[in-house]
């Protein structure tokens, strides 16, 4: 548990996807911490985790970003991010470099103040005042860096069932990965699309109205295989629901559709 | 050569050279020792508890459990057991403690005492242990039992002395190294439930190629 | 067997569309995993007994040649034969010539995957000898002339529908449907060669260095047959096998069934500690270990050590969702999923398994099941780096993510970068959010449609807010 007479300084991670596709993630995930009592700054010199070059091989650029980024979040008691697969890139950053390179020390330190947005605010922060109007049946997908590499499973659970309007029902296989695994998914474009695709049914059966996850990558991959399909199921970042954050149209989804939906 | 290669090969990878006598007498002490790794607590419960574990467990992997009071009471129950079977010839192994017994109640099941042959209905053979952690037996080939008793007939019937059973297999090897020191018979068996198979479709299919069915005499 | 690891993404998609594989496959999902979860719950110890399992390993591992040697001098003490092979190909020519010097001409074999990996009934064929498999999955393998597509679960991309035929094709009995009955058929089919045959050939599980045992782990008794009636008993097996002592090779068979299958235990676990004793009525007269390297001791010391843990349970395949997606085949090579795809590029080489260790969304499943806890998601990121390295990274891949990295490490030159996506990518996506053809990545478009950003990019909505702000 915090100090209560002192308000932690976040460091937030943005993270490329959703900087790029989903600003009011990050807007919602402030939003939250504003309302658990942080101070939230974003750094100015701050890009990428570095996974897509880390997953490819190419260790060299991977450790030039794991640099630069560690740089920019220096300085803050914590960092957060939307995304468990960010936040576990951080956490692999001290494999890049040798134990007696000052930078593995750098990267250690970073990897101990880095934390998913909602294991922060469950695990650190233990805060229990999700405010949100969200009404629905919704189903909830672990993504697999945040679930395996973080341990995150009954954070977002938690926070949800604070929330009065909210219905989750578990799909078959919620463990199990969505095909989207950064450039596998279009490298390996048959193979991902049969994992979307169970995903997809498995989400389905579920009669949710909305599918949640805390990972941008995979939501938008299953996002896009549901809207393919013909399935009407909305696609939303958790934080979205935990901050009420509702107003604009879902992942994939136009303002003109939403005006149709409501 | 190759082994002086493959050794080689390892040592440059663990980044030394042959090791030192000193090196290897500390490697061999490790085994000297036997020490144990963690063991389940499952079965270190009293002497009444593992039985009772055994007897499940056995039974769980589909081995039959018939309890009997005494050893004497042996030849009846086989020579029942086998009648409702339908089974008309037995190979026996021949340890003492078998021989010793009164037979005659057999007939007209034929009783014989040699290995088994391709075609053996049943065979009858005694468990060196019971470990109760998993129903499993242990048996060892010996002159008296040999091992194709253990696998080559359709029906293995087997006897355990209920002080026999241990509760995990860490027992079992201490009382196996005792058994002729400095060297395991040729064959250490351990069975549990009989001979199954589920490489079509993953379905279970019981009795592939060892025996169809275990049944487990308990003594005492 | 031939080699079809530079295939993998054709066999692929021809799996994904063969409806009887996939048929088949179903029942990895539906089995395994299940079964192991629960055998899991059984055990409270089971994770403290996988962390002493990898600490064993490791240090097996600190010390392989003095525990190899330890087993050797043992196995000799007690009457048998050690042989070391360096490739694949001592490994058969040293099989072949005990057979050869036994008059051999039929051998039984148990299930093994280091013989599958050293090509040996191929070999042993063409010298004459006729290798027979007795595990029912590899029978049935042969009669059609696969080779497994799972380690523990040869025959596992196989229906019903297909032993059924097949069988029928070789039985000369009418044909069935029932397992029960097929099952039957192959152990009368079996029962005299295993009594005929001159010389059995089994892997090893495990090898114990104290008593200069070798254990098998089966459930159907085939390799307990074939260990036992034929003259001459050769073990194939690899150096990574040898454990301590007897209580060392309690806890991996602790792991291991229930890792495996979901078994409390195997049915039969069998030691075999040299030929048979002079008063002994039965077993072999000569026991020989044939120990393969075959690059595995390249691997101590390197950046794979910890492949060397491995159990060959198959954990990590039954719980793969690419393997469970396209079978064991379509990797090309003798061992499949996740272990194949740190394996397979040590031992036929990185050019040709190139695409295995980058198939793989590192879901790591693989890594939270394994009984010894092997990084393999890291291992195969291992190989991701040695062939970006070495230039065998598709030039796309490269040339994509260098140019990446170049923005990744500018700060102010990837803000323009997501600006300009984000930007092109909302007017690609007109009214309706989402692109439904885009040709760069039609690795995505064939498949799904492409949800577009709601609006400017987190970093120019923040910036132009601070700055209304002050």
């Amino acid at each position: 548990m915090l100090d209560n007479n002192k308000q932690p300084v976040i460091g937030l991670f943005v993270t490329c996807l959703a900087d790029l596709y989903r600003p009011e993630v990050v807007f919602a995930s402030i939003k939250l911490l504003e309302a658990a009592g942080c101070r939230v700054e974003v750094p100015q010199s701050q890009t990428c985790c570095g996974q897509p070059a880390f997953n490819t091989g190419d260790f060299s650029n991977t450790a030039d970003i794991a640099r630069l980024t560690i740089t920019a979040l220096e300085g803050y008691e914590y960092v957060v991010g939307p995304s468990g697969s960010c936040i576990g890139m951080l956490h692999h950053y001290p494999e890049l470099f040798q134990p007696e390179d000052p930078w593995h020390a750098r990267a250690l330190a970073l990897k101990a103040r880095a934390f998913e947005i909602t294991s922060f605010l469950v695990d650190v922060l233990q805060f229990s005042n999700i405010q949100s109007q969200f009404k629905g049946k919704v189903t909830y997908h672990d993504s697999c860096s945040g679930l395996r590499e973080l341990g995150i499973k009954q954070q977002p659970r938690a926070l949800l069932s604070q929330i009065e309007g909210v219905e989750l029902t578990e799909m078959e296989e919620s463990e199990t990965c969505c095909g989207f695994g950064g450039t596998f998914c279009v490298k390996y474009a048959d193979i991902s699309n049969r994992m979307v695709g169970n995903k997809t049914d498995n989400v389905a059966k579920t009669g949710a109205q909305t599918l949640l996850g805390g990972d941008l990558g995979c939501l938008l991959n299953m996002a896009g295989k549901l809207q393919r399909e013909g399935k009407d199921v909305q696609v939303r970042h958790v934080v979205e629901v935990l901050a009420d954050q509702l107003s604009h149209p879902a992942l994939g989804e136009s303002a003109y559709h939403l005006g149709k939906s409501l | 050569m190759s082994k002086s290669d493959i050794l080689n090969t390892i040592r440059r990878g663990l980044g030394r050279g042959v090791p030192s006598d000193a090196e290897r007498q500390q490697v061999l002490a490790r085994i000297e020792r036997h020490e144990r790794n963690l063991i389940p607590m499952r079965a270190q419960g009293s002497e009444a508890e593992i039985q009772t574990l055994f007897i499940e467990m056995a039974k769980e992997a589909a081995a039959e459990v018939i309890e009997l009071p005494t050893l004497q009471a042996l030849p009846v129950a086989v020579s029942q057991w086998l009648q409702a079977a339908n089974i008309p010839d037995l190979v026996m192994a021949s340890d003492a403690e078998l021989k010793s017994l009164d037979w005659s109640v057999l007939h007209p099941i034929v009783q014989h005492e040699r290995v088994a042959l391709a075609g053996d209905l049943a065979s009858l053979t005694l468990a060196f242990m019971g470990i109760a952690e998993t129903g499993t037996l242990m048996l060892y080939s010996r002159k008296e039992s040999p091992t194709t008793l253990n696998f080559l007939p359709d029906n293995h019937l087997v006897v355990l002395k209920r002080q026999d059973i241990v509760g995990v297999y860490e027992e079992a090897w201490a009382r196996v190294r005792n058994l002729s020191p400095g060297q395991l018979p040729r064959t250490v068996n351990m069975i549990t439930g009989p001979s199954r198979s589920a490489d079509i479709e993953q379905r279970l299919q019981m009795g592939a190629h060892g025996p169809r069915a275990l049944t487990i005499f308990l003594i005492g | 067997m031939q080699i079809t690891s530079p295939q993998f993404k054709e066999n692929a998609r021809i799996a994904l569309t063969d409806v009887g594989l996939q048929k088949a496959l179903g029942n990895v999902k539906t089995g395994f995993p299940q079964k192991r979860a629960n055998a899991v719950a059984r055990l409270p110890e089971f994770d403290q007994l996988r962390d002493q399992g990898r600490d064993l390993k490791n240090h097996i591992i600190a010390n392989l040649d003095i525990y190899l040697e330890e087993f050797e001098a043992n196995v000799i003490k007690n009457g048998g034969h050690v042989h070391w092979c360096r490739t694949s190909e001592d490994a058969r020519q040293t099989i072949l010539k005990i057979c050869q010097d036994k008059g051999a001409k039929t051998v039984t074999k148990g299930k093994s995957m280091v013989t599958e990996e050293i090509n040996l009934n191929e070999h042993l064929e063409a010298n004459g000898i006729t290798p027979i498999e007795t595990d029912l999955g590899e029978y049935i393998l042969q009669l059609r002339g696969e080779h497994p597509s799972h380690i523990i679960a040869p025959a596992i991309h196989l229906n019903l529908e297909d032993v059924s035929e097949t069988f029928h094709a070789h039985h000369n009995k009418p044909k069935s449907m029932d397992p029960a009955v097929l099952m039957q058929e192959a152990r009368e089919e079996l029962r005299a060669r295993f009594v005929a045959a001159d010389v059995g050939i089994t892997g090893a599980n495990f090898l114990v260095a104290e008593t200069g045992s070798s254990i098998i782990v089966t459930n159907e008794g085939n390799g307990d047959l074939t260990q036992t009636l034929p003259k001459t008993h050769i073990v194939v097996t690899s150096i990574e096998k040898v454990v301590p002592t007897l209580e060392d090779m309690t806890l991996f068979l602790r792991l291991l069934a229930r890792s495996a299958t979901g078994q409390e235990f195997t049915v039969y676990n069998t030691l075999s500690t040299g030929p048979k004793r002079p008063e002994d009525q039965d077993g072999p007269e000569d026991y020989h270990v044939v120990l393969v390297d075959n690059g595995r001791s390249d691997m101590v010391g390197g950046e794979l050590q910890d492949m060397l843990r491995c159990i060959r349970c198959a954990a990590c395949m039954n719980h793969c969702p690419v393997y469970g997606a396209i079978g064991g085949h379509s990797y090309g090579w003798v061992y499949p999923g996740p272990m194949g795809s740190v394996l397979t590029p040590q031992m036929i080489g990185i050019e040709k398994a190139a695409l295995l260790p980058n198939a793989s969304t590192f879901c790591g499943k693989c890594e939270s099941v394994c009984p010894v806890h092997i990084p393999l998601p890291k291992l195969m990121r291992h190989w991701r780096k040695n062939e970006f390295e070495r230039h065998l990274t598709p030039k796309a891949a490269r040339w994509g993510i260098k140019t990446w990295a170049f923005f990744a490490k500018r700060p102010s030159l990837y803000r323009l970068l997501s600006q300009t996506s984000n930007r092109m990518l909302r007017l690609l996506g007109g009214k309706k959010g989402r692109i439904h053809k885009l040709p760069m990545v039609s690795g995505w478009t064939d498949h799904r449609d492409m949800p577009v950003p709601s609006s400017k990019t987190f970093m120019q909505q923040w910036n132009e807010k601070q700055k209304a702000g002050h």
